[in-house]
């Protein structure tokens, strides 16, 4: 491949993901709306389309206020953590066969790296804002990320053990007869709540949990600093989901009528889908319960998972 | 890829520097994140992708968020930089670089030895490495085993606390 080819793959992935995350803004708001018998944004634009416009317009022009208590510099750092590292993991993800950016043959570590790095975001902007309120969402965020990190990447070697490789593109290939989820539902499963923890999306959104914590970590955060966390939430379900799809779901593999890359939009767009139906439909559960089923429910199954998994490879390959 | 190497090598030694002349411990904290990730990259350009993976993930991505976790709970504010200031005097650097600069010399003369020979590299993929580990170094790996689950023993132990009777409310 040409440098010119690569460098238009990175240009593409790069708008086609950001315009996925504004997008989500509208997707979002009008779902939980037909999920709560409401309309949501319908007036601007064809069928409130143009929301996207006015919401990102409304972040540019509000005032970028760091306050004067506040760690400057880390501050300012902090939002831009976690769209980079969530834009790095997108780095890894083989949309349709030759349209990957890097074809690691570490990948799975890779993503595994940058959705750990993520935790740094929270970390950093609730301890710079220099308040109560966003310090105790840093601390739960840090001890939800860390805890819920152990559970991802456990569930993830099961399909590891099954197709040989940490390469994400061998593992696509590997589901071409039958897709992973079919062979390790508790690791999907597992993934999938993980996952969820990573984005801290509810139900489990107990670092900001503006119910309990005005707004958690970014309390204080205003302007296009607040954008960049938003930003990066939803650039985070679509990773996970870009992930669930190609771990699972056999990524870019489907009947042949239509292009390899439209089949693995349209599964990314049901899992978009399934976040967004969790946030319409499950309560919060509370800070302690939430680790406590991380450590004493999830930890043992995904363990146990590994062992059954690794003694039917043995099984099979003898 | 020399020029990756001696980019990150600059970059790992610079941050690690900060890292011993912040005040802030949290901003110590971030410079040793920043030198870990040079690490990484210096593993990646010596061919070896699979520690440079490890090196972010368990060093930067957990090992470093604990740290940065238990940081922010002790809540240490000015009080700690004023002292972090008063225990980085001059006279204290004396002796720490005395023994860095004996170091420094042993290192420069090993380079200037004639026979110095080129870094090999061969990339070293995650099964190379997961054969030796579980064949070769098998009892080594077992013996951190033992070792981490007396660990988790002892944190247990501590960690244990008597039973409460909680309000019906609070029980989960």
């Amino acid at each position: 491949m040409t440098v010119m080819q690569h460098i238009w793959i990175v240009l593409g992935v790069l708008f086609v993901f950001l315009n996925i995350a504004a997008g989500l803004i509208w997707v979002e708001r009008r779902l939980l709306a037909l999920w709560q018998d409401r309309l949501g944004p319908n007036r601007a634009g064809p069928l409130g389309l143009f929301i996207v416009l006015a919401d990102t317009l409304k972040l540019f022009f509000k005032e970028d206020w760091i306050p004067p208590f506040a760690d400057k510099l880390v501050f300012i750092v902090a939002p831009a953590i976690v769209v980079a590292s969530v834009l790095m993991g997108l780095a890894v993800i083989p949309f349709a066969p030759g349209i990957v950016v890097a074809d690691l043959n570490v990948g799975l570590l890779f993503f595994l790296a940058m959705s750990s790095l993520g935790a740094y975001s929270i970390v950093l902007g609730g301890w710079a804002s220099n308040n109560k309120y966003s310090l105790l969402g840093a601390l739960r965020g840090a001890s939800q990320m860390i805890a819920y990190e152990v559970f991802m990447g456990l569930s993830l070697m099961g399909v590891v053990m099954l197709s040989g490789s940490f390469n994400l593109t061998t593992i696509v290939t590997a589901q071409q007869h039958v897709w992973f989820v079919v062979t390790q539902p508790v690791g999907f499963i597992i993934f999938f709540i993980a996952g969820i923890a990573e984005t801290h999306r509810l139900p489990f959104d107990i670092p900001e949990a503006e119910s309990e914590l005005i707004a958690g970590f970014h309390a204080e955060y205003s302007g296009m600093k607040f954008g960049m966390f938003f930003i990066g939430e939803y650039l985070g379900i679509s990773l996970i989901s870009a992930m669930t799809v190609t771990m699972f779901f056999g990524g870019w593999l489907g009947p042949g009528f239509l292009p390899p890359v439209v089949w693995f939009f349209l599964k990314t767009f049901v899992f978009i889908a399934l976040f967004i139906l969790l946030r319409a439909s499950l309560p919060r559960p509370r800070y302690d319960q939430l680790l406590g089923y991380g450590w004493k429910i999830l930890l043992p199954l995904v363990l146990v998972n590994l062992l059954v998994t690794g003694a039917i490879a043995l099984w099979l390959r003898s | 890829m020399p020029l990756l190497f001696y980019i990150s090598s600059v970059i790992a030694i610079l941050a690690t520097i900060m890292v011993i002349t912040r005040y802030s411990p949290v901003h110590a904290l971030l410079y040793l994140v920043v030198s870990f990730l040079a690490i990484a990259v210096i593993f990646l350009s010596l061919g070896a992708p699979f520690a440079a993976a490890l090196e972010v993930i368990i060093y930067a991505g957990a090992i470093m968020v604990l740290f940065l976790f238990v940081t922010m709970m002790l809540n240490l504010g000015k009080q700690t930089a004023l002292q972090e200031k008063e225990w980085l005097q001059p006279k204290v650097w004396i002796g720490p670089s005395l023994m860095a600069f004996a170091l420094l010399a042993e290192m420069i003369i090993l380079l200037l030895r004639p026979e110095s020979v080129a870094m090999p590299f061969a990339v070293v993929t995650p099964r190379q490495v997961s054969m030796s580990l579980y064949g070769e170094y098998i009892i080594a790996v077992e013996l951190v085993g033992f070792l981490m689950m007396t660990g988790i023993v002892g944190a247990a132990h501590i960690g244990k606390h008597k039973k409460k009777n909680l309000h019906r409310f609070l029980q989960t």
